[in-house]
């Protein structure tokens, strides 16, 4: 058997990047979160905002610590691993990868340390200006990351140099076709990711009497921006889509499972894809549907894989069902959302139990559908980094050894199979403790370091 | 005509990396001493004299990484696959000290386990970030615009004693840090260590200033040819000055001096590598000419760097200025 070290440094990259994700998908739409919550309470002063605030701060504490720690890893990736990819667009990406380290650092050097500890150190006008220029900076990360992402994925504005991407336009090059589409679906799915928790959480609360005004508050206003967001999603969703049928026709291919070019083509619901013999086995079909979603037309043209030469086809089986994953927990989500309007119109919401339990069963839904969206784009658009331009077989370090990466690869699968799973149970037991009439004690505030954000609140946790 | 931006690049990432030697050098020193305290006390006493600044420190890494990426992203793709391993597990003993730092405060069985946790982690991180430097002077098998080598080119007798000489750096730094934030015992005791580990680190010096030349022809032509032996002989004579001032400090009531000694000792030694491997960027292979990236990319990231850079460091120092000051076991963090 041999090992194959393109492969494994796969692999590897998506065990880093696939945990890593998770936070950021988590920590974006909280910091707006707590941002909304303190700019409700600097303007009606009313308590309950504060606590509720509160709450999700020492929260969004340890996500954001372990964010920034498994953030680390990741830019020593591209040169470990990928140190081809690296010397030919390095000169594109990795101004556009280091404005995000810099902003990420500015943030948490700055705005975090008085959003996190300045409660009572500064006034609430400045405390919800931190807590603004955090929900901002967060989205300016993401900003660079996804513009990183979507230039390989739709690249533009550079001139090909023996082999190397120059840069020609940098306005170009960061508003690349994908660009767009990929950063607003992005954006809304997390904030969409980290609506689902809060309601979640505050289903657990309401169904163990706990704080019930703030549970209360928590669910209503997760259902406000759940009734918009995830039919907005949806559109974003579809749009992206056709962006993705326009710059990246294969991909597209792959998602609808389509070997055969069609016209009309039908919409493929389920089967299993046989990439060696280029067939949909036990395909279910609708006619016309195909062609209808993708081109908004009866008789559009969907090109089949078989289009591409053998070498140029990613494999159909990951995108295809994590693209049905990803929908159909978007469709899970819409009737989750419509159902609990429905209950609140009737004013049955608080006492349907069966209902509040629900909401915590779909509480990690949109973690699952950001995995299942992200492996959808990422394998999707293989065998490309640089998408039509770049192999990804070409992109990994030359000197690696299919052991050498076995090892890496066990080395991090150890590491942070124990460090995720100590965090979330850090994050488990700020749940179960609950918002507090008290805000964070005084000699916290003593030890405001701007820079401890996940100790003090891994503290805040085990003092209760 | 197109500004050269090469030479603003190389003095921002150098002052990353010295920055990042010295700031997280000195909290690696004090994980690594955490582990040969003996009183509870004692050790909070040194966990607090770091807590508030161990992962501002640790951060620059990342600058120094992403710099050389943006800057030098040739060298960033021959240097770090040749360092597989050693980054590897440079990255991973940082995450376990940072989460020891934070799970350690959990009472109970667990603790002994992240006590050894932090201090092995700060070591093994050492000792990983020492191999990578003398893997770097050593130089790399290139051919063309890749690495050529095995990922364990790295283990050979040159990287390792480097690895080992860090050891005894970091740790210096730490003693330093520590006869500057404590008081009594644990200062006597911190400047006690500091004299021993400055012995070991002047050994290690005068060591590796006989072992590289050795390696490199032009390493020693450059040093030892006339004129440059007359010009360059200041660096040897600061070095052993600065040392006879660290011992002195070390042994009397000097506060603030082993501190800034063992800065300036880690100055010198920055100061004779680059005069050894000028104006390399991958040693023996590309300058930093050779190994930059286009113009264009180095000033549009330097638009953004200068802007917030300043605000960074402010911020920085306005934190350093907070945490002024003795600690004690209970008064400031925990």
């Amino acid at each position: 058997m041999t090992l194959d070290p393109v492969l494994l440094s796969r692999v590897q990259w998506a065990w880093v990047v696939a945990w890593h994700i998770l936070l950021p998908a988590f920590t974006i739409g909280l910091a707006s979160y707590i941002a909304v919550l303190e700019a409700l309470y600097l303007f009606t002063s009313r308590q309950i905002w504060f606590r509720i605030s509160g709450f999700w701060i020492r929260i969004l504490a340890v996500s954001f610590g372990m964010g920034v720690v498994s953030g680390i890893i990741m830019p020593f990736q591209f040169g470990t691993n990928w140190s081809r990819f690296s010397d030919a667009a390095g000169d594109v990406v990795s101004p556009l990868l280091a404005y995000e380290g810099l902003m990420a650092f500015f943030l948490e050097a700055s705005f975090l340390g008085v959003l996190l500890f300045g409660r009572r150190l500064v006034p609430s006008w400045a405390h919800f200006f931190a807590a603004l220029m955090v929900a901002f900076g967060t989205l300016l990360s993401s900003f660079w990351i996804l513009a990183t992402n979507s230039w390989m994925q739709t690249p533009q504005g550079y001139k090909l140099v023996d082999g190397r991407f120059e840069p020609v336009d940098w306005f170009a090059i960061v508003f690349n076709p994908s660009f767009p589409y990929r950063f607003l679906h992005n954006v809304t799915a997390f904030y969409i990711t980290t609506a689902f928790v809060v309601m979640g959480v505050g289903a657990w609360l309401l169904r163990r009497a706990r704080a019930t005004d703030d549970a209360r508050m928590m669910i209503r206003m997760a259902l406000d921006l759940l009734i918009i967001l995830v039919p907005l999603q949806m559109f974003l969703g579809d749009q992206h889509g056709l962006n993705t049928l326009e710059y990246q026709p294969a991909k597209l291919a792959a998602i609808e499972g389509r070997y055969d070019t069609a016209q009309p083509a039908p919409l493929t619901l389920f089967g299993i894809p046989d990439d060696a013999a280029a067939t949909m086995r036990y395909a279910i079909e609708i006619p016309y549907f195909g062609s209808l979603i993708l081109t908004h037309s009866w008789n559009g043209v969907i090109k089949g894989l078989k289009e591409w030469p053998m070498d140029q086809r990613p494999p159909v089986a990951p995108p295809f069902f994590a693209f049905r994953v990803m929908v159909g927990i978007a469709f899970i989500m819409l009737f989750v959302v419509a159902l609990g309007q429905v209950l609140r119109l009737r004013g049955q919401l608080w006492n349907s139990v069966w209902y509040l339990r629900l909401c915590q069963w779909v509480a990690p839904l949109g973690f699952v559908a950001v995995i299942a969206g992200w492996t959808t784009t990422e394998v999707g658009r293989q065998p490309w980094t640089v998408y039509g331009l770049l192999r990804t077989a070409d992109s990994v370090s030359p000197s690696l050894t299919g052991a050498d990466v076995v090892l890496s690869l066990a080395c991090y699968v150890v590491v942070y199979l124990i460090m995720f799973p100590t965090g979330i149970a850090f994050m488990a037991g700020l749940v179960r403790r609950g918002p507090q009439e008290e805000e964070f004690k005084p000699e916290i505030i003593e030890s405001g370091l701007p820079n401890r954000p996940f100790e003090n609140a891994a503290r805040a946790a085990t003092d209760s | 005509m197109v500004l050269d931006l090469v030479p603003v690049w190389t003095a921002l990432l150098a002052l990353a990396v010295f920055y990042y030697v010295v700031f997280d050098g000195f909290d690696l020193g004090v994980g690594i001493l955490y582990g040969f305290v003996r009183t509870e006390a004692d050790r909070r006493t040194v966990m607090n004299s770091i807590a508030p600044v161990w992962d501002g420190n640790e951060t620059w890494l990342v600058f120094g990484g992403l710099g050389l990426l943006v800057a030098f992203p040739l060298a960033f793709a021959i240097i770090i696959p040749a360092v597989y391993f050693p980054i590897l597990i440079m990255l991973l003993a940082l995450v376990f000290r940072g989460v020891a730092f934070e799970f350690r405060f959990k009472q109970g069985a667990l603790r002994r386990f992240w006590d050894g946790a932090f201090c092995g982690g700060a070591i093994v991180a050492t000792f990983a970030q020492g191999v990578v430097l003398g893997a770097f002077i050593q130089g790399f098998k290139v051919s063309g615009r890749h690495f050529t080598g095995t990922s364990f080119d790295w283990v050979g007798p040159f990287p390792l004693a480097i690895g080992l000489a860090l050891i005894f750096g970091y740790t210096l730094l730490g003693a330093g840090w520590l006869v500057l934030k404590t008081e009594g015992n644990l200062q006597h005791w911190a400047r006690r260590v500091g004299t021993v580990c400055l012995m070991l680190v002047m050994a290690a010096i005068l060591g590796v200033s006989i072992w590289t030349p050795m390696l490199h022809g032009e390493i020693a032509q450059r040093w030892f040819s006339w004129p440059n032996i007359a010009f360059l002989s200041p660096v040897p004579i600061i070095t052993a000055l600065i040392a006879i001032g660290e011992w002195y400090a070390l042994k009397h009531q000097h506060e603030f001096m082993p501190f800034l000694g063992a800065i300036g000792l880690f100055l010198m030694s920055f100061v004779g590598i680059a005069i050894s491997l000028w104006p390399m960027i991958v040693p023996y292979h590309y300058t930093l000419w050779q190994a930059a990236s286009s113009p264009s990319t180095q000033a549009f990231i330097l638009i953004g760097t200068l802007f917030l850079l300043p605000i960074i460091l402010m911020y920085t120092a306005w934190s350093y200025w907070v945490f002024r000051g003795k600690v004690s076991e209970t008064l400031g963090y925990h």
